[in-house]
């Protein structure tokens, strides 16, 4: 006779474990809201800035304690509606809709700046040279190969080869995905409305998740061009390609070529409560896929929370938290914006 | 609510209380039902769940949810089919590289090793399938997909490149990759259930099919490959229910792209690996809604492939018998 198999059991012994494993994971949620530390969520881009300003804060305020978890702006956000987390943090503005189904207005504090980099794998000697309208052809995949006319153009005297162009793209919603496609929407006529944190990338693209499922895949395939945060592409010193900026210049991004993009549009961003898109910057020098990352928060609040929250986000505005974070490469927020964000920050109601 | 009561009542107690004599037993088997009603409920209330937060999807869309390809968040267009495709295609590639090595290396480990080496190789196979599918994923990156993209997919595209399934370029990261690991990845299943089943046909049979005159190919055919038919496909099942359901590695090989191409070196996705990618930054109440919705089918589909094989099943049962 043969040995009975017993295939329900298997999958009976994977629902218990799945059971306990929820039961854990609320007790620990729970246990984490009454302790009285503020809870922030979202924004993976943005976490290292986040961790090291609690850490400083924490050592100036000694009772204060707080916590953020890089979950994705998009989650961040969601958990910010339903009330879960008391700030957040998000690269990609609320959506108006949204906003509106929130219990008060939803204030965006600009804290930072970061970039997106197109980097690449190609034997070259110096630096490939785009242009956003050469960029948006080569992520609709419409130019193919390597020594197209249009990329030869703007890189005179680099020997590039008759080899096929592989895109990168990320898979997972993102942050990044919305900056660089919000850029070529903005110079390129194609991609208006295909803009977002999931796009709809050409067919023959590759995608993968996060930045380093990006990078994997430019440094495994030869001829492979993709998009990573600039913060990312730093500490992993990948090769990043100049883009030419309004002005006309080939810029390559660093803390210092991003703090431009933010230069001259203090009047914008205070009238539009800081959700301002700073990329295809007119400024000279600025690179051109800049963009901010912003803290939300509500603008009523209980007010013990809203205290420690406010005394929080104007603590992140000073000039010593904006300074601290140029070591890990954020780009500070320009001084004009910051002084409104504070007075945006003054009027926060607390009861 | 007092039916509801009554029938959970029946349920739980049944005819224990007049079988068993002592009390302990009774408060025994009154416990083990209470567990068994448990997983019921866990499995209804997914059910549920997911029916009931895929149902914007489902009532804007009826059944094009799942015929529509075409899937692009920023406008609102919401199709599965690709996503079942790329399931379907990946699942069914693993099976057909899986399949012949799993039995094979069950056959050796049952019938021709020496117990002394069946046992450590036994171990090992047994150990690949410990091994958490993310490592499958990286090694897949930095091993296997460089390997495919060098030689496996020139070699495939000189000598068979006339066939649809072989064109495009090769990237390394594709459908094709992406069965493979998966292929890698059941393969331990596959072998230590049929060594399992191979190990329980009684030596007799074996003997009576040599004293027939029988060669050793013979035995093994008639005697174990016959005689553990059934055994064998509720192997390939419960392999192909571990592939349809595999998300970190093959979400790190397949390239992610909703496309049906005839080419199995073109880009794919499958229903576990978009929810993977885009279930934490969904954009909009549809967009969760159909990710949703996506996990319904994957749940029915691999139900009917489940129910299916066990039709083949009962089926080859009843004509051997």
């Amino acid at each position: 006779m043969l040995r009975k198999i017993n295939l329900s059991s298997i999958s009976l012994s994977m629902d218990v474990a799945a059971v306990i494993s929820a039961v854990i994971a609320s007790l620990f949620t729970h246990s984490a809201a009454f302790a009285g530390t503020l809870n922030g969520a979202g924004s993976t881009f943005a976490e290292p800035a986040y961790s090291l300003w609690i850490s400083d804060f924490q050592k100036k305020e000694k009772d204060a304690r707080l916590n953020y978890q890089g979950v994705g702006s998009g989650a961040g956000m969601k958990q910010l509606l339903e009330g879960t987390v008391d700030f957040a943090g998000t690269d990609d503005p609320m959506k108006d809709a949204d906003a509106a189904k929130a219990k008060a207005g939803v204030l965006h504090i600009p804290v930072a700046m970061g970039a997106v980099v197109v980097t690449y794998n190609l034997a070259v000697e110096k630096p490939l040279k785009l242009s956003g309208a050469v960029l948006a052809k080569i992520f609709n995949g419409s130019i193919k190969k390597w020594n197209d006319a249009e990329i030869a153009k703007l890189n005179p005297g680099v020997n590039l080869p008759d080899k096929g162009i592989a895109v990168a793209t990320r898979s997972d919603g993102s942050g990044t995905t919305a900056v660089f496609t919000e850029y070529l929407a903005k110079v390129s006529p194609e991609w208006v409305g295909k803009n977002g944190k999931t796009v709809n990338w050409f067919p023959a693209s590759l995608g993968a998740k996060g930045n380093a499922g990006v990078t994997g895949l430019v440094k495994g395939n030869p001829g492979t061009i993709g998009y990573v945060e600039l913060i990312y592409a730093l500490e992993n010193k990948l090769p990043m390609a100049q883009i030419a900026n309004k002005k006309g210049e080939y810029v390559e991004a660093s803390a210092a070529s991003v703090a431009l993009a933010a230069h001259g549009i203090e009047k914008e961003a205070s009238a539009k409560q800081f959700k301002v898109s700073i990329t295809d910057s007119a400024e000279k020098g600025a690179y051109p896929i800049s963009a901010f990352t912003w803290l939300l928060v509500f603008d009523k609040m209980p007010k013990e929370k809203g205290d420690a929250l406010v005394k929080f986000a104007k603590y992140i505005l000073s000039d010593d938290a904006q300074k601290s974070i140029a070591k890990i490469n954020f780009a500070a927020v320009p001084k004009g914006i910051r002084a409104d964000a504070l007075k945006a920050l003054g009027k926060v109601q607390l009861d | 609510l007092t039916v509801a009561a009554k029938v959970l009542g029946h349920i739980l107690l049944g005819s224990a209380g007049q079988s068993e004599v002592r009390k302990s037993d009774f408060a025994f088997v009154l416990f083990l039902r209470l567990l068994a009603v448990l997983v019921i409920l866990v499995f209804c209330s997914i059910v549920f769940y997911l029916f009931k937060n895929a149902l914007p999807i489902l009532s804007r869309d009826g059944w094009h949810f799942l015929t529509e390809s075409s899937w692009n968040p920023n406008e609102d267009q919401f199709g599965a089919l690709a996503f079942i495709y790329g399931t379907l295609v990946t699942s069914l590639v693993a099976l057909v590289f899986a399949v012949p090595v799993a039995l094979g290396s069950a056959i050796f480990l049952t019938e021709i090793a020496p117990s002394s080496l069946s046992r450590p190789v036994g171990f090992l196979i047994e150990m690949l399938a410990a091994i958490p599918s993310v490592v499958y994923g990286l090694w897949g990156i930095f091993v296997l997909a460089p390997f495919v993209r060098d030689y496996v997919q020139p070699f495939l595209q000189k000598y068979f490149g006339f066939l649809p399934f072989f064109e495009g370029t090769p990237f390394g990261i594709s459908i094709f990759t992406a069965g493979l690991i998966l292929a890698v990845m059941i393969l331990p299943t596959i072998t230590a259930v049929c060594r399992e089943v191979f190990l329980a046909i009684p030596n007799t049979l074996r003997e009576g099919v040599l004293a027939m005159g029988a060669t050793r190919w013979e035995t093994i055919r008639l005697a174990v490959l016959e005689t553990g038919f059934v055994g064998i496909l509720s192997a390939v099942v419960l392999g192909l229910g571990r592939a349809m359901g595999e998300t970190m590695a093959v979400t790190m090989l397949i390239g992610n792209r909703p496309v049906i191409s005839s080419s199995l070196f073109s880009p794919g996705a499958t229903m576990a690996s978009v929810i993977a990618n885009e279930y934490p930054e969904a954009s909009s109440q549809l967009h969760l809604a159909s990710l949703t919705g996506i996990g319904l089918a994957l749940f029915i589909v691999s139900l009917g492939v489940n129910g299916l094989a066990r039709l083949i099943i009962a089926f080859s049962k009843r004509r051997m018998s």
